[in-house]
């Protein structure tokens, strides 16, 4: 980036203000965006744990849903093409609510019960007591499953927003900020020029005036010595008057 | 989308026989009114063309918040789960019952940031 790159504004005080006003503004979203940012990374590190911990679980419930499912099949026989054939409605559904972090929305699953039981009757014959277990084994898997999903949608929604976050918490900070600081420094540059330069006429006025009344005494000195004295005569275009104001 | 939220949503299975037999006698099947399932069957004759069909299939049902499937068919079917980002349906890898749970090859977490990949413990059967 070149040390030119600076907002196009006219220097003046009106846009120095202006320029301050900003200034001011881009640091106090700097500070709020950097609240956000680790508000999210808290909520972000928060979630990875319990992910991490429901991931190990889900590795001990999976293993015993399996377990029970191999149970079952040793005592009623296979059974999955019954069962696979027999689907007709969903027992468990899923609700979505929404959880709110710094401004960001992030869905929440919950499972629940809804309808009667499909396969109420499977197993009446063998093994009943087996299915029973591998169903409440794996409904405990579903809910489990479920709260990872969540977690899951969480961090991948959390990952999205720290980043878009952050990016903008370094713009504001490596881009805007000193754009502006650039754009100041040039307006008070350019004023402190101006300044010079009037001071520097004024100057130039102040000498030309002393010289010409130098020479305009000169002038009157080498009359007196001649004899005439002009420091009585009265100017032609002095008319003696006041001036009269409007 | 608030009449779809005050309705419940579906969860859906892509997996080995075992894994939807299991998560079926759990309660989570349903076959809606054009006789479409909400789980498939994978065994080792399915080719890989029709995980993906199914899978897309899925994601664009509006009635299907989660999708369970199993990580050696996520394996297969890789590339279109990394391609899938929105939050919602969330797809969800889970160990099958012959292949250990490796946490290094879940999507979600490889997309996250890597450094934390090494915490997460492998999970066996």
């Amino acid at each position: 980036m070149s040390g030119k790159d600076r907002l196009p504004i006219f220097p003046s005080r009106g846009a120095q203000m202006l320029m301050k006003a900003r200034l001011a503004g881009a640091q106090k979203g700097h500070g709020l965006l950097k609240k956000k940012a680790d508000a999210l990374q808290m909520r972000f590190r928060m979630i990875l744990g319990k992910i991490i911990e429901t991931k190990t679980l889900m590795g001990d419930v999976m293993k015993e849903a399996a377990f029970s499912l191999a149970e079952a099949k040793f005592t009623t026989g296979d059974f999955n093409q019954v069962v696979l054939q027999n689907v007709t409605k969903a027992q468990i559904k899923i609700r979505t609510k929404k959880d709110n972090v710094a401004g960001v929305t992030l869905p929440v699953f919950e499972s629940y019960q809804d309808g009667a039981d499909t396969y109420e009757l499977a197993g009446l014959a063998r093994g009943g007591q087996q299915l029973a277990k591998l169903k409440k084994n794996y409904q405990s898997a579903v809910k489990l499953l479920v709260e990872l999903a969540s977690l899951q949608t969480s961090f991948v929604t959390l990952d999205e927003v720290i980043k878009i976050t952050n990016r903008r918490v370094n713009a504001i900070e490596h881009v805007i900020i000193p754009r502006i600081d650039r754009t100041l420094a040039y307006i008070i540059s350019e004023l402190d020029e101006l300044e010079r330069e009037e001071f520097y006429r004024l100057k130039k006025i102040q000498d030309k005036k002393r010289i010409a009344r130098k020479k305009a005494e000169a002038i009157k000195a080498e009359l007196l010595q001649q004899g005439i004295d002009v420091r009585q005569q009265a100017n032609i275009l002095d008319e003696g008057d006041d001036d009269v104001l409007f | 989308m608030a009449l779809h939220s005050a309705r419940g949503k579906l969860i859906s299975v892509i997996g080995d026989e075992d894994t939807c037999v299991g998560f079926l006698l759990g309660g989570v099947g349903e076959i809606n009114k054009n006789r479409h399932p909400n789980f498939m069957v994978v065994d080792k004759n399915t080719p890989v063309s029709e995980v993906e069909d199914c899978f897309r299939r899925f994601v664009k049902r509006d009635d299907i918040d989660i999708i369970l499937i199993n990580q050696n068919c996520a394996e297969l079917i890789r590339h279109v789960i990394d391609a899938h980002t929105s939050p919602v349906p969330a797809v969800l890898e889970i160990p099958s019952k012959d292949h250990p749970y490796d946490a290094s090859k879940d999507s979600i977490l490889r997309r996250a940031r890597v450094s934390f990949i090494s915490s997460i413990p492998k999970v066996h059967y």
